[in-house]
């Protein structure tokens, strides 16, 4: 069996990050536990489990209406979960503990929460009504109230760092679709996330511009940012995951690294569903 | 032939033609009535149009509409949002004023304000244990001018509401979602994401309100509202030139109209930013 890329502590990349000096095991990033999910009848989650260290890159896979959206939904609490339990850096999404009862969370608390998790969207959205940059500078001026000049400035970097220096002034309507995505990236990480979530971020894009959005992200994941893709992209998969997880039937069917579960996957539904993506 | 431009004869429209010329008819003998007509008298509404009592009651209907489009679409923003809200409280309270207000004639609404001392004589804020804080008699607290403003920005917040309303719910879903995933608040969201959005949707009937809230001004006068018409009333009351009175405050209704449409032009093309590129492309 091959080697896993994050498990090893011996790895620079998440192993090292997983043990911190003083030699306890850190809390894992996302740890989800028999994660639930109703829309009306329809279980769309019927008990989740999955744990991202760290500085750990997880691919999530899975056929059409899996649950993949919903899962990535439910950890920055864009929807309520119905049971089980998930954790983001050890707190608890939604809720707060006090003795052996829950409490739910205030709007303001909720949004508090949010800031340290970074979502990327299918369908990109961007503020139209809002240059590139200002879609940037926003959150970190009005909801972190940092000074203006600061947040410009990272701002600029940001769209530096994504390869669009020169698109500053742009509105959305005036950009491709994977130079929106790459705002739409820079725009996530201006608010320092700890965490970086991402929705297919390239299934809208032409083909030829899937390429640049993909650069970006595994420049992310080179500089440490844990993330949680869900993506149909093989190719990215394979090369920059540490864990990859399988989705099916509201389940995590199958999980590890990119070559056992993209390779050597041990469950028929893996491979029926690999034999038709790849 | 140059072969880059066709030359075709063009499709005669015989009935378009026929048409036009019977409006023009029409267009015709209707001016040459109404220039007959002994009692338009050009010269009365020369010497009215610029009067200084004219140009007060001008200001008072632009001072009217100015008001009651501000204080209306402030209310309207609020009701829309209740309407929207999860408290199903709130939510029945904005439907009931809305339903109230917009279920009842303006005229009836205005005229009740006017004679709002006739169901309240005195108005009185008292808290107990501190006593009386305000009393005064109603006809000293709301006069004419303060009715006319009441009932026309309470009917303006019932109609506008529905109006933000429908803005709102045109705003893009993913739009909140990726506010709230920035850590946006609820409130901030609405603010600076989902209303400078929906304002697209809002401005053009909001225009079309602000056009019929300047006309609305005038029925005002029924409780003596200092506005234009109020004004041109009473002149006609003295001097029985109400033709030529009638046509001074059309012509200038039609001008502040007129204003109006040039200034929605460029509010709308403001807030339509990024939703189309501005010609001559990037700034
Ligand atoms: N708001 C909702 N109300 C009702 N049903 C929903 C809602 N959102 C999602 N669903 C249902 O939940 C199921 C899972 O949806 P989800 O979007 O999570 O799938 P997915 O794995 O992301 O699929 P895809 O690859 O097509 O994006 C689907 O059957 C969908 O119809
Ligand atoms: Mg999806």
């Amino acid at each position: 069996m091959s080697e896993p890329k994050g498990g090893a502590v011996s790895e620079p990349k998440g192993g090292a990050v997983n043990v911190p000096k003083g030699g306890a095991v850190s809390v894992p990033m996302v740890s989800a536990e028999g994660v639930r999910k109703r829309y009306g009848g329809h279980e769309v989650l019927c008990g989740v489990d999955l744990r991202i260290a760290p500085g750990e890159v997880c691919c999530l896979l899975g056929p059409s209406g899996s649950g993949k959206s919903t899962f990535l939904r439910c950890v920055n609490h864009l929807e309520t979960v119905d049971g089980g339990s998930l954790r983001v850096d050890g707190a608890l999404v939604g809720y707060v503990q006090r003795g052996d009862r829950l409490f739910e969370l205030r709007p303001r608390e909720v949004a508090a929460r949010r800031r340290e998790i970074g979502m990327v969207f299918q369908r990109f959205n961007l503020f139209p009504h809002l240059t590139a940059l200002q879609n940037i500078t926003e959150a970190p001026l009005r909801v972190l109230r940092e000074p203006a000049g600061e947040v410009r400035e990272r701002a600029l970097a940001l769209l530096e760092r994504v390869g669009l220096a020169d698109k500053a002034a742009a509105f959305p309507a005036q950009l491709s679709g994977g130079q929106q995505q790459r705002v739409a990236i820079a725009r996530a990480l201006a608010m320092r996330p700890k965490l970086m979530l991402f929705d297919e971020p390239t299934s809208a894009l032409d083909p030829e511009l899937v390429g640049d959005v993909l650069e970006v992200m595994r420049g992310l994941a080179a500089d440490g940012m844990t993330m949680l893709v869900v993506t149909h992209e093989m190719g990215f998969a394979r090369e920059v995951a540490d864990t990859v997880a399988f989705l099916d039937g509201g389940r995590v069917v199958e999980s590890g690294s990119p070559d056992e579960v993209l390779v050597n996957p041990r469950h028929e539904r893996t491979r029926a569903f690999l034999s038709k993506v790849l | 032939m140059d072969p880059t431009s066709v030359r075709a004869v063009p499709v005669r429209h015989y009935g378009r033609w026929a048409g036009a010329a019977v409006l023009v008819v029409i267009a015709v003998l209707f001016f040459r009535a109404l220039l007959d007509s002994p009692n338009l008298e050009p010269a009365t509404i020369g010497q009215y149009l610029f009067k200084d009592y004219v140009l007060h009651g001008v200001g008072v209907t632009l001072l009217l509409t100015a008001v009651a489009m501000v204080l209306g679409t402030a209310g309207a923003v609020v009701l829309a949002v209740l309407r929207l809200s999860a408290n199903p409280v709130l939510r029945g309270g904005a439907w009931a004023f809305i339903w109230f207000f917009r279920g009842t004639p303006l005229l009836v609404q205005i005229i009740f304000w006017g004679f709002l001392g006739a169901l309240f004589p005195r108005i009185t804020l008292s808290v107990p244990f501190v006593g009386t804080l305000f009393d005064q008699p109603t006809s000293v607290v709301v006069s004419g001018t303060t009715a006319a403003i009441l009932a026309l920005s309470l009917n303006e917040m019932a109609y506008a509401a529905e109006i933000v309303r429908g803005g709102i719910l045109s705003v893009d879903r993913g739009q909140t979602e990726a506010a709230h995933a920035l850590g946006m608040s609820p409130a901030l969201t609405m603010r600076r994401i989902v209303l400078p959005q929906a304002m697209r949707v809002i401005i053009p009937p909001m225009g079309n309100e602000t056009i019929t809230m300047l006309k609305s001004t005038a029925l005002v006068s029924v409780i003596a509202g200092h506005d234009l018409m109020t004004v041109v009333q009473g002149v006609y009351g003295n001097n029985y030139k109400v033709i030529p009175l009638l046509v001074v405050a059309a012509l200038w209704y039609l001008a502040l109209v007129s204003v109006l449409s040039v200034a929605q032009f460029f509010v709308e093309r403001r807030f339509g930013r990024g939703f189309a590129a501005p010609r001559g492309g990037l700034r």
